[in-house]
């Protein structure tokens, strides 16, 4: 019987296979940063144990540093105190870090892929949910905790049961102004925040094989959200092309060597999935949440939902708590809900084309009175390339707030937050009750569809100005 | 980690779904470098409502929290686990749990018991109905035993054994540096380095 993209990924890093216990996997790639990984060398140094592999690891600073005032010291003492531990860490056990100000410093799932580190038929792991992006390139990729980044640090390998595999095919092609963010939060409300769980779900159908490698980054990235560990996409031509010529990425011979591999890495047509989900995507309307948890979503074009009208007890009683949390009332229309901030960035999209996407709308256009826009690029090399196209002066120009980059309000543990009851459209992953400061009130968005949004004060997608 | 075998203690009975980890323990609990003093953070949020069912006094001193589905969810942030235990939890009951939490739980001998939604609910009854409800969740016999009913979960049995053993995966794993090294030998050529 054919094997599976996951399976043939995951076969292909087996160390050890022994009747009785979890498989040894081997780790191509393990990002790092100040968050997950003080208490990881803490165990190492306890016990004397050195890093295998630093060659394989790399670090940066990213849900903790400022977007403004870079050369100042970091205010909260606290923070300070984590990503100074992150660079005695790196400098003692020789790994290569990316701190702040360095113009390779980024959001870590921004940067492995930038840097042509993340390669298809890789495994890669790091201690952050959101490593399910780095799956857009046919890499096996999934988030740990802080015992198993100790692990890997210590032995390059992780003991893992095989998951099993789930299809999320997606039949034909996207509307326009439909895009990939509209399309994994439909994902997420169609199979739930529990649908992936304990599956590895591999995106295929036409619509993804259209989509960029930065739309495909947003879909792989939002596994997570949909409570897969891991998302992958077979690596085609879209992917060779983003790349080749990049830092890491193999050259000459290497290169044709690796090609030929990459092109091996597609599920056999007799290959079979344990779940699949069909989705059509030529129904797909631009999507946003409504609710605390990113399974609650509908498209923008609906109202906010009456608890009553969901048949498992469960589901309602979360809509009814929800509904309270974000302060909304069943039949208002979503869009005439107004908003207070939006946020551009996070791993989700904060990439060079979600800021296309969102310059394109603001040209010309000024963001609404009251509202409050902030943009932070997902790396520095990102910032850059933005501001050689110029994307910044129409930012600026609208009256948005330009950053420096990093993982920001996409989780608040720098000063980039909300106040109590304050209500953002945000291109982040988690509408979570706070995950943007205490009392907040989140409504995923795509880049579009938050720049649309700023203009009017209210959710709005780029075909209703 | 400490090992697990049987544990008897009262429940908390958390009637909520989708309990995410930053529900659990939220991000500005995370800067801290150290691994202690993280009970104080534990449903940080939540627990400013007198309401909420962990500051009722019939429940202080609970080791076992009941837990709707999908507990556990989101961030990979292990500060969870570490919440819970600190606090004084043993196990956590829940008809589904989110992966990676339920992993994270298993390196750190938090004991994760998934059981059918109609078996939460009829626990959750029970230490509603009396908070000194004894609840024994026993891990050599795979089941959950209180008031007279015993009902049985599922655990894999080499997980099973590493947490009755208390074992530390990191010297289990490097019994067999000979093998990782046979398969560093083995790596194609092209694959990168960040040196």
């Amino acid at each position: 019987m054919g094997r599976t993209l996951a399976e043939k990924v995951y076969d292909a890093h087996v160390v050890r296979r022994a009747e009785g216990e979890p498989d040894l996997l081997y780790i191509d790639l393990h990002l790092v940063h100040e968050v997950t990984s003080p208490q990881a060398f803490d165990g190492l140094r306890m016990a004397g144990r050195k890093v295998r592999r630093p060659d394989l690891t790399i670090a940066t600073e990213d849900h903790n540093v400022p977007t403004e005032n870079l050369l100042a010291p970091i205010a909260d003492p606290v923070s300070r105190t984590q990503v100074e531990t992150l660079r005695k860490n790196a400098a003692e056990f020789g790994i290569r870090l990316h701190p702040m100000g360095d113009d390779g410093q980024g959001i870590v799932h921004v940067i492995g892929p930038q840097l042509g580190l993340t390669q298809p038929g890789m495994t890669v792991v790091c201690g952050d949910s959101h490593t399910s992006t780095h799956g857009a390139f046919g890499a096996l990729a999934f988030g740990i905790g802080t015992s198993e980044v100790e692990h890997v640090l210590a032995t390059q390998t992780l003991p893992q049961i095989k998951p099993k595999t789930m299809a999320v095919t997606v039949d034909g092609a996207l509307p326009a102004g439909v895009t990939a963010k509209d399309l994994i939060l439909a994902i997420i409300a169609e199979i739930g925040t529990g649908g992936g769980q304990g599956h590895i779900i591999e995106y295929r159908g036409e619509a993804i094989r259209s989509l960029s490698m930065e739309g495909r980054m947003t879909v792989c990235n939002m596994s997570i959200e949909a409570g897969a560990r891991a998302g992958m996409i077979a690596p085609d031509e879209t992917t060779f092309a983003y790349l080749k010529g990049r830092p890491h990425a193999p050259q000459g011979a290497e290169w044709d060597k690796a090609v030929e591999y990459w092109k091996s890495l597609r599920t056999d047509d007799d290959a079979v999935f344990d779940k699949e989900v069909v989705i059509d995507a030529s129904t797909l309307t631009p999507y946003v949440t409504w609710g605390t948890n990113p399974g609650q979503g509908l498209p923008l074009s609906e109202s906010v939902p009456d608890p009553a009208s969901f048949d498992d007890p469960i589901e309602r009683q979360a809509a009814e708590r929800a509904l309270e949390y974000m302060g909304l009332t069943p039949g208002t229309p979503l869009r005439d809900i107004k908003i207070d901030t939006v946020f551009v960035g996070s791993c989700t999209n904060g990439r060079i084309e979600d800021l296309r996407a969102v310059a394109e709308v603001l040209k010309g256009r000024k963001v609404a009175d009251g509202v409050r826009m902030l943009i932070v690029p997902g790396s520095m090399k990102v910032k850059a390339q933005a501001q050689e196209e110029g994307l910044d002066e129409i930012f600026k120009a609208a009256g948005a707030e330009w950053r420096e980059a990093g993982c920001s309000m996409c989780l608040a543990m720098n000063p980039d937050k909300l106040s109590p009851g304050e209500r953002s459209a945000s291109t982040s992953n988690r509408n979570f009750e706070g995950r943007q400061g205490p009392g907040g009130r989140t409504h995923l968005v795509s880049p579009a569809v938050a720049a649309a949004t700023a203009v009017t004060g209210r959710l709005t997608a780029p075909a209703d100005l | 980690m400490e090992a697990f075998t049987v544990h008897t203690g009262r429940g908390v009975p958390l009637r909520r779904s989708n309990v995410d980890t930053d529900q659990i323990i939220p991000a500005v609990w995370l800067k801290r470098v150290s691994r202690t003093g993280f009970e104080e953070g534990l449903f940080a949020a939540w627990r400013e409502d007198p309401e909420f069912v962990l500051n009722k006094p019939e429940h202080a001193g609970a080791s076992i929290l009941i837990a709707g589905p999908d507990f556990g969810t989101g961030s990979s942030r292990e500060h969870a686990v570490w919440a819970l235990q600190q606090y004084g939890f043993r196990v956590v009951i829940a008809p589904r749990f989110g992966d990676i939490f339920r992993n994270n739980s298993t390196k750190m001998g938090l004991l994760p018991v998934v059981l059918p939604a109609e078996t939460v609910e009829a626990l959750w009854k029970a230490v509603e109905e009396d908070p000194a409800t004894e609840i024994t969740v026993d891990l050599e016999a795979r089941q959950v035993r209180w008031s007279g009913n015993t009902v049985g979960f599922e655990i894999d049995d080499y997980t099973r054994w590493r947490l009755m053993e208390g074992l530390d995966d990191i010297g289990l794993t490097l019994r067999h540096a000979d093998a990782i090294a046979d398969y560093e030998q083995r790596r194609p050529s092209w694959l990168p380095t960040t040196v």
